[in-house]
């Protein structure tokens, strides 16, 4: 459950990015930090993909798979669990690689970027909890 | 279970809805206006200024970036003028930024330029964004056009993303809108030529160096 509500707030954090990067929203609610040198940079783009668009796609299927884990049929399964292990493993990486160009090499540190780091920090973090557990978080354990 | 999904799909909806007021919100310019001036704002500063010190002729220019006029001035009559007569050594320009609280980018990009000015590409800005005034005076997000601008010019983006965020200059733009109020500046371009009010007819290439001339010409016997 912790992940899916966490998977929903990545999907917005990262919606709002990409918002911003298609112009659709004016500016950056950012305080002091520097989100617009993060997000104009060319590090705001992996292999030509926004790097937004990335988290978006990537918190939809970890919404999907956390979701896909609380459903009957496969709350016994511990395939869907360590896919959503996985997942956002990838995801982590990813975001601490993110992180690394935002300290040592752009020189500036957007708020939202950390936070989308923290949010998928968040989510591997109570995937690996859950299946160490071997909670089941299905209707029958409610 | 049931309310997890309940709390889910609430937080679904107050998330769309954010977001979708963000988008409809009307373009915030960023830089705060009508602000109290302080006289930090305006210690040694009295304008953009181009041309020589010892200029017989001084021009004083109230514009506004958002301006159609203005940028008209600024792309046609004044190349000519900056070319013949402040290069030359016979004038002297003073721009001063009078953002109309009409046109809600003016404000911002005023304080682009004066970002630029910060690495020494202020006239350089300047132009690139009355220039590009058809593409940022609709935007959304003009801020970023001029982020584009200073890109190209090749400024140190850290420094001038900074310099934007903290909005140091808004009390200093301030300063002059109501430098021009005092002298009774009410619409742009209005020009101030060695302290007379003139028209952008009377700082046409032509008139200006006819006014240069006269100064020149021996007196009458």
């Amino acid at each position: 459950m912790a992940a899916a509500l966490l998977s929903l707030s990545g999907v917005f954090v990262s919606a709002y990015l990409y918002l911003y990067k298609l112009g659709k929203i004016g500016s950056l609610a950012c305080g002091a930090g520097g989100c617009e040198t993060v997000q104009l940079s060319r590090w705001s783009t992996f292999f030509g993909v926004d790097v937004a668009l990335i988290g978006l796609a990537g918190y939809a299927a970890l919404l999907v798979l956390s979701l896909a884990g609380l459903q009957p049929r496969w709350s016994e399964s511990r395939g869907v669990s360590a896919m959503l292990i996985a997942a956002s493993g990838v995801g982590l990486l990813f975001a601490i690689y993110l992180t690394y160009l935002e300290l040592f090499v752009i020189h500036a540190i957007c708020r939202w970027c950390v936070a989308s780091a923290v949010i998928v920090a968040a989510i591997f973090l109570a995937a690996v909890v859950d299946r160490r557990l071997g909670r089941r978080t299905g209707p029958d354990a409610a | 279970m049931r309310n997890f999904y309940l709390v889910l799909g609430g937080a679904a909806i107050i998330g769309a809805g954010i977001l979708v007021y963000m988008v409809r919100r009307p373009a915030a310019t960023g830089i705060p206006v009508n602000i109290v001036v302080t006289p930090a704002d305006t210690a040694g500063f009295a304008g953009y200024v181009l041309g020589s010190a010892s200029a017989p002729v001084e021009v004083i220019e109230y514009s506004d970036y958002q301006c159609p006029y203005c940028q008209g001035f600024a792309l046609i009559q004044f190349p000519t003028v900056k070319e013949r007569l402040i290069d030359g050594g016979q004038v002297r320009w003073r721009f001063r930024d009078f953002p109309l609280e009409q046109h809600p980018a003016a404000h911002t990009a005023a304080h682009s330029t004066a970002c630029a000015d910060d690495q020494g590409r202020y006239w350089e800005q300047h132009h690139a964004i009355f220039e590009g005034q058809a593409d940022w005076s609709e935007a959304r997000n003009a801020a970023r056009e001029f982020r584009s601008y200073a890109e190209r010019l090749g400024l140190e983006m850290k420094a001038y993303d900074d310099c934007m965020e903290s909005a140091k200059y808004a009390g200093r733009i301030q300063a002059s809108v109501e430098s021009g109020v005092r002298l009774g500046v009410n619409s742009t371009p209005t020009f101030f030529v060695n302290g007379r009010p003139a028209t952008a007819a009377a700082v046409s290439y032509d008139r200006l160096k006819a006014f240069v001339d006269s100064l020149s010409a021996p007196a009458a016997p």
